[in-house]
Formats: structure tokens, C-alpha cells, sequence
């Protein structure tokens, strides 16, 4: 029990604290958000790349990949992987397999609700 | 019309404000100049199926509601000269074509309303056109999706950052029916660039031009922010104006007692709009309600109007360029 | 005065003059947001696991993605999730709900455009940067593992 409890400060603290670094990104520099993105997720890949971001994985589990360094690190990480198995055709397929399910569900269900659903007028 | 200087026009002829009619949405409407708006629309995609297909119909009831309002047929009004901030000018495009009136379609971003007011009076000047109608417009939701984000798209808006007005202004102005409000002089502005690249920040990109379009209206006519009751900019935002009184000041204006900024103002702070309303239905709404119905009640005498305008484009701003600013004067005068 | 100089003054004097956005406040909802996200995640991933104890990390690590882009397309369907947003910022964006948000904001709006050119060609408008980079970094860390790989 305890140990679930330590589990989740682990993951409210590296969650937290990576959506707060973005945030001071954010005020302090003007970068838009889609270019932080961008640069969180070479981050991600960087560091998957050389096999760091998983021990941050294994030390805060979804705070460590929900967040887009997460993403970065599972292509990164697919690619390795798959590339140790196929080869060359590995290291091309790799990285969308592995996270091919989010972007597949990402789009199916965004067609989806699109037949349902205009978009509204905001109000504030 | 006679030049006063090199950007200065003094209209010689009767130049009046027949009737004007402005048409707001639902937010613009729950703000403090409600009392004052012709029609608020609780729904603002006005029942059509897309947002821009709204601004038309928009248009459309402005329009037919100022001709109406004017007493006169639409084959009477000569010439309809205006615009809003759709690429390719759509909104006013299909209006036009709907009315049949002839049509010249203007664009200077957020400046259009007096930019049209100039273009109009010069053409009621020249003779042979009796009535021409002005009008200008913006819509939220398609000025967002097209300089923007997606309505659905969660984004935090910068602390400096200003609300597109969803409204329609609509000005008839004739030379051979009368009225309490003249259009006496005009200043058309430069464009001025700063060097503001912030696309958010666009009251920062045109406070310059508006204060060298203000400060230029001073010196050729010889005359200070004294001699006018109201001297109003379109939709510099809060940061905006107090940038431009900053800039007016250095120039040796003061105009802190008798100056409005039309975006600042068309909204309250809890309406979470940050630094107010920004569009060219920004100035035309409140031009079209606010400024003309104090005009003609008396309450002022002798207003300047300087609606400026910030002339981007998504395309040249992701390319590093920077966003320069215009602003064009109207001086009007009531009994 | 020359123009750069006049522009360059005038610059500074707008940056010390524009309001800066409360930033403590703003840091405090993006941790905020982003704990709770990620904290909903984690979850999720414990009662996957409760069900299935020997699924894999990578397999759970696509279902939690999986759950909350579900969770986030629906709160977009339903206009509420640009409010989360606005309270967020970071804490919303920096998670795949960012992500999934950008995309199905795009198809819900654009698809007044038509399938084709409205949906088709417009879903990445926002969340396009993030794909084309992540697949050019991942051929990138893969080809070099490769050849890294041969020696």
C-alpha cells in the first residue's frame, strides 16, 4: 500500500515537474507550444536513443511516458528494438510500430467524433 | 476636396452620416456598450451551417437594415464600398453579389472601416454618386481559424493577446440628404513598421501607425488634441493604447482625458479578453453605435476616428517578417 | 535615428511594457494539470495490470497512451477540453492528450472542407510537426543504431 502511494509522488512529481519546465519554456521565451513540442520530443528521442529515458520509465511509470518526451523515447525505442531483430527494415519500421496504436486511435476516433461534432464558439 | 499638407484632405461638399447600424454577437453584446448596439445576435452562427456562411447573413442584415434605415431604395445607393478580414474578401464578396449595389472591396486589416469612410466620401466629393454605404465586419470563429488555432484546440492566449469582435458595422453616407454628422476632414495614414514580429501582440505593431497618423492629422491642420471632444483608435487593446498614449506623449500630445480606444472598451475585464477587441468589426461596431449616437445627440462635438489596422499574414509572419501597422484618420463633426 | 535603431528601441520598450502573465500561478496549474494527467495514467495502468499481470511495459505503456487520447478526443467532441487547456497550458499540451487534442480539434473544425481537403488534408495542421519529427528522429536513432550495430 505504501509502496503504491510512493509510487504515485513518483509520478506526479516527474509529471508535474516536466509539464512545468515546458510552461517556464513558455513564459520566458515565447517558443510556441508546437515548436516546445517538437523539442521535447527530440529530447525524448535523444535520450531513448541512448537508452536513458527508460530508467526515468521505470522510476515514474505514466509520468515518465504520457508526456511527449515519452513518446520521443518509445519511437526511439521501437526503432532500437526492432532494428537488434530485422535489420535495416527495423530501424525503418520501428519507430511508427511502436507507437502506432496512439496515432491510429488518435485518428480513427478524431474522424469519428468529426461526423458527430462542429466545432462551437468559444465564449471566453 | 482640398490637400492640407501631404496626407491631409479637407472635404468641401455636405458630406453627412445618414444612417448607420451596427450588429454584434452574443459576447460583444453582454459588454458595456449593449445599450448602444442596433442588433445583438444571441446565436452567432445565425443559424447557418458554417461560420463564415454566418458573416454573411451578418452582413446581409446590417446592410439591408441601413439601407432601410436610410429611406432609400436599394437602386439609390450607388456605390457599397467595404470589406472584412476573410481571405479574398468573401464575406462582402457574397453580400455584394446578394444586394446587386455596385461594389468596391477594400482591405486594410482592422482599418478598413475608415478607410472606407474615405473611399466613400472621396467618390460622394467627386460628384455623380449621391449615396454610398460603408461597411465593415469580423466574425471570432473565422478570423481564428484562418490566423489561428481550431475553435476546439486548447491553447492558452498570451497575457498581451486581444479577442476578435464578432460584429458588423454598416455607415450610409450621402451628399444630398442631410443630417446632423459631416465628415469634415481625412488623413490617410502610412503603412509603419516597427518591427513587431509577435503576432499576438498586435496593438504593439500598430500604436506607431496610429500615432503618426494622429500626430501628422495635428500638424497639418495646425490644431492639438484640444480641439476635439473624442478622439477614439480602432483596436490598439488595452497594452495598445497605453503604448500609443506613451508614443503621443514623446511627440508633445497629451491625450490621457479625451481619448477611448474602441477595443478596449467594447468589452469589460471579467469578459476574459485579456487586452480587449481587436477586427475590423472592432471600430465599425462601435463607430456605427457608440461614437455616431453621441455625435448626433450633441453629447460631442468634433470626433476623430483612427481605426488601425495590423496588416499580417500568417504566411510572411511564420517566415520571420514583421507586422506593420496602418491607421487612417476621420474627423467628423455633429450639430 | 536610423530605422533598425528606432525599431530596436522601440522593441525593448514594448517588451518591458507588455504584462507578464502571473508565471507562478501559470507553473502551479501546468504541475497541477500534468500531475493529475499523468496520475490518471498511472492508474489505468494499475488496474490493466491487476487484470493482466504479465502484459508487457511497452504493450501497457500503448494502452494508457491509448486511454487518455480516448478520454481527451471525447472532452474535445465535447467543447470542454479547450477550458482544460486554458487552466492547464504545458500540463495539458506536454502529454499525448496535447496531441490528441490537436488532432481531433483540426478534423472537427475542418470538416466543413470535405472529406478529402477539409479532414484529409487539414488533421495535422496543428499535431503535423510532432509525427514528421518523431518519425524523422526515430529513423534517424535507428539507422544509426544499425550501422552502429554492423561493426
Amino acid at each position: 500500500m505504501l509502496e503504491a502511494l510512493f509510487m504515485y509522488l513518483k509520478v506526479i512529481l516527474v509529471g508535474g515537474t516536466i509539464c512545468m519546465i515546458a510552461e517556464l519554456i513558455v513564459i520566458k521565451t515565447k517558443i510556441t507550444p508546437a515548436r516546445i513540442l517538437v523539442i521535447f520530443l527530440m529530447v525524448g528521442a535523444i535520450l531513448g536513443g541512448f537508452g536513458l529515458y527508460n530508467y526515468v520509465v521505470d522510476f515514474a511509470g505514466a509520468g515518465a511516458t504520457l508526456p511527449i518526451i515519452g513518446f520521443g523515447n518509445a519511437l526511439a525505442n521501437g526503432a532500437i528494438a526492432a532494428a537488434r531483430v530485422d535489420g535495416f527494415f527495423g530501424a525503418l519500421s520501428g519507430g511508427l510500430i511502436a507507437t502506432s496504436a496512439g496515432i491510429a486511435v488518435s485518428i480513427g476516433l478524431s474522424y469519428l467524433v468529426s461526423f458527430f461534432v462542429s466545432s462551437k464558439t468559444k465564449n471566453d | 476636396m482640398k490637400k492640407i499638407g501631404l496626407q491631409t484632405y479637407e472635404i468641401e461638399k455636405n458630406i453627412s452620416v445618414i444612417a448607420t447600424t451596427s450588429l454584434v454577437g452574443n459576447k460583444e453584446g453582454q459588454g458595456p456598450l449593449a445599450d448602444y448596439f442596433d442588433f445583438i445576435e444571441k446565436d452567432d452562427k445565425m443559424g447557418e451551417k458554417t461560420f463564415e456562411k454566418a458573416e454573411r447573413t451578418m452582413f446581409l442584415k446590417a446592410l439591408s437594415d441601413v439601407i432601410k434605415k436610410a429611406g432609400l431604395k436599394k437602386e439609390q445607393v450607388d456605390l457599397y464600398v467595404g470589406g472584412d478580414l476573410m481571405n479574398q474578401l468573401v464575406s462582402s464578396n457574397y453580400v455584394a453579389s446578394e444586394l446587386q449595389i455596385p461594389f468596391l472591396g477594400l482591405y486594410n486589416a482592422c482599418a478598413t472601416m475608415t478607410e472606407s469612410l474615405i473611399v466613400g466620401a472621396s467618390m460622394l466629393e467627386a460628384g455623380g454618386a449621391k449615396n454610398v454605404m460603408c461597411a465593415t465586419g469580423s466574425h471570432f470563429s473565422t478570423a481564428e481559424r484562418q490566423y489561428r488555432y481550431p475553435l476546439e484546440f486548447g491553447n492558452q492566449r498570451q497575457s498581451y493577446a486581444q479577442w476578435t469582435v464578432t460584429g458588423v458595422g454598416a455607415t450610409m453616407l450621402s451628399s444630398t440628404h442631410s443630417s446632423n454628422v459631416k465628415i469634415k476632414k481625412v488623413t490617410i495614414g502610412k503603412v509603419t513598421d516597427f518591427g513587431i514580429t509577435d503576432i499576438a501582440n498586435m496593438g504593439a505593431a500598430m500604436a506607431p501607425a496610429a500615432m503618426e497618423t494622429l500626430s501628422t492629422f495635428f500638424e497639418e491642420t495646425k490644431t492639438n488634441q484640444k480641439d476635439y471632444d473624442l478622439i477614439a483608435t480602432g483596436d490598439l487593446g488595452k497594452l495598445g493604447s497605453d503604448i500609443f498614449k506613451d508614443l503621443m506623449k514623446q511627440k508633445g500630445y497629451d491625450i490621457e482625458t479625451n481619448y477611448i480606444d474602441c477595443g478596449h472598451m467594447i468589452y469589460t475585464i471579467d469578459q476574459d479578453t485579456l487586452q480587449g477587441g481587436s477586427g475590423a468589426g472592432c471600430s465599425a461596431s462601435v463607430f456605427n453605435s457608440y461614437i455616431i449616437k453621441k455625435l448626433s445627440s450633441g453629447e460631442f462635438k468634433k470626433v476623430l476616428l483612427i481605426s488601425t489596422g495590423a496588416l499580417m499574414s500568417t504566411t510572411t509572419n511564420q517566415q520571420g517578417d514583421s507586422i506593420p501597422g496602418i491607421a487612417h484618420l476621420v474627423m467628423l463633426e455633429g450639430k | 535615428m536610423d530605422k533598425q535603431t528606432r525599431n530596436e528601441k522601440y522593441i525593448e520598450y514594448v517588451e518591458a511594457k507588455t504584462p507578464k502573465a502571473g508565471w507562478f500561478t501559470s507553473l502551479f496549474h501546468a504541475f497541477v494539470m500534468g500531475a493529475t494527467i499523468c496520475c490518471l495514467g498511472q492508474m489505468f495502468s494499475d488496474i490493466i495490470r491487476s487484470f493482466y499481470p504479465m502484459m508487457d511495459l511497452l504493450t501497457l505503456g500503448s494502452w494508457i497512451n491509448i486511454i487518455i487520447i480516448t478520454l481527451t478526443i471525447l472532452l474535445t467532441a465535447f467543447g470542454c477540453f479547450d477550458r482544460l487547456a486554458k487552466y492547464g497550458g504545458a500540463g495539458t499540451f506536454i502529454p499525448i492528450s496535447g496531441f490528441a487534442n490537436s488532432i481531433a480539434s483540426c478534423a472537427i473544425e475542418f470538416k466543413k472542407e470535405g472529406l478529402v481537403f477539409g479532414i484529409g488534408a487539414k488533421m495535422f495542421y496543428v499535431a503535423g510537426p510532432v509525427l514528421v519529427n518523431g518519425v524523422a528522429y526515430s529513423l534517424v536513432v535507428g539507422i544509426v543504431y544499425f550501422i552502429i550495430s554492423l561493426f
